[in-house]
């Protein structure tokens, strides 16, 4: 809680630039992380500043409604794209399919991970314009959900546990995939980090 | 520990969403909130979003065993309200207290920390005040804390699920639907929020906080 730490940061990635292709190319992960990612630390920490400065001058004339939904906006973002590249690896670096609490937990809400992987991949092609597939996990009911963001900062449940995302905006595929959101969604599922996202269960159920 | 043991054996019956019992009796908020306007928000609002969540998943359980289509647009937006909704309305009845059980002002480290951020007491609740009063139309005024930078947040939410900072932990809500206080003060939206200001439970702010910076 340092003066220094009160500032979004981007995170550190597990792996290099070259090592998701071919599925993430080079290009396409320099330029979503270092400029699209980097753009909305960028743009929550001119908001956090912008605050800080307001209070400090005692400022009354802050536009709260548009100052907050961009703060959302910005903050969503980087929150989401953080958790993005931590749950997405290397092929053959984490295991091929969920395992361990993750497989139980999707089995017994989905009746497979099949019929999960299908209705995500629906979640994830049926956004109109930009947003995520996300799968959350509910402590109150002990269910996962999968929920389709708008933006960064729209139908989400508050509070809410995520354990899986895929962005979806074009900035995330359109270098390697064009328009084809579908291919870039059956190419995620090489990536997709199971151990991370069985941690991040694992977490909240023990 | 009662939810480590509910989730680990996700059994049948943890598998739907229940209306949170109050801490009080409902005609304990008077003045500053009525009987009558607590227990239509409680019993027929806040269930109406519980009773819709569960429709939902039980509609995506039906889809699934019978390997049925979904239209995953409007399922998953409608579950993003009716569950954003529960969520909210059971953060806000955990922040209230009656007016002689409360301190009026936070203490312990929740009360350091807003003093830090936003320069001391009165500033902040101007600010949260000012955010409530400016949501258009529907939604909320929301305390949330940001685990990244060490910072509390205030969130303006549009219903229940917009402009929303997925996965923050929330502090301390104040619902601004006018079902909230319709009935106690019509269409006077700020004056129901000076009377919130004299029924929060800082006790419990205090706790969630202590809670997620743990």
């Amino acid at each position: 809680m340092s003066e220094t730490s009160m500032l979004c940061e981007l995170p550190v990635l597990e792996y290099d630039y070259k090592d998701l292709a071919p599925y993430m190319s080079e290009e396409q992960i320099r330029t979503h992380y270092g400029e699209h990612h980097q753009a909305q630390v960028n743009g929550a920490n001119e908001i956090l500043q912008k605050l800080g400065k307001a209070r400090k001058e005692k400022t009354v004339d802050l536009d709260l409604p548009s100052t907050l939904k961009n703060l959302s906006f910005n903050i969503g973002g980087h929150l989401l794209h953080s958790l993005f590249w931590s749950n997405i690896a290397p092929e053959g670096k984490s295991s091929s399919k969920p395992d361990g609490k993750l497989a139980a937990v999707l089995t017994k809400e989905f009746g497979s991970v099949d019929r999960f992987k299908k209705e995500f991949t629906k979640a994830a092609i049926s956004k109109e314009g930009p947003g995520w597939a996300a799968l959350t996990f509910s402590r109150k009911t002990g269910r996962p959900s999968i929920l389709q963001l708008e933006k960064h900062n729209t139908k989400i449940c508050p509070m809410h546990s995520i354990l899986l995302v895929a962005d979806v905006f074009d900035h995330a595929y359109q270098i390697d995939y064009k328009n084809d959101r579908a291919k870039f969604i059956d190419a995620f599922f090489h990536l997709v980090n199971w151990g991370t996202v069985n941690k991040r269960l694992e977490k909240l159920i023990v | 520990m009662q939810i480590e043991q509910k989730n680990d054996s996700l059994s049948e019956t943890s598998r739907a969403y229940e209306l949170p019992k109050l801490g009080y009796d409902y005609k304990d908020l008077a003045p500053y909130m009525s009987e009558e306007q607590l227990r239509i928000h409680h019993e027929k609002h806040h269930q109406s979003y519980v009773t819709g969540s569960n429709g939902i998943l039980q509609k995506l359980d039906k889809a699934r065993k019978e390997n049925a289509e979904l239209d995953m647009r409007s399922t998953l937006k409608e579950l993003s309200f009716n569950i954003g909704g529960h969520v909210l309305h059971s953060l806000f009845w955990g922040n209230l207290a009656p007016a002689s059980k409360g301190s009026g002002k936070p203490t312990g480290t929740i009360a350091e920390t807003i003093s830090k951020e936003f320069g001391g007491f009165d500033r902040f609740k101007s600010e949260f005040t000012k955010t409530a009063a400016t949501v258009e139309g529907s939604g909320w005024a929301a305390l949330a804390y940001c685990k990244h930078t060490g910072r509390p947040l205030i969130m303006q939410i549009e219903k229940h699920n917009t402009n929303v900072y997925p996965k923050f932990p929330i502090l301390m809500v104040l619902d601004v639907f006018e079902h909230a206080y319709y009935i106690d003060y019509k269409n006077d939206r700020a004056k129901f929020i000076e009377a919130f200001w004299n029924i929060i439970n800082w006790n419990e702010v205090n706790k969630r906080f202590m809670a997620v910076t743990r």
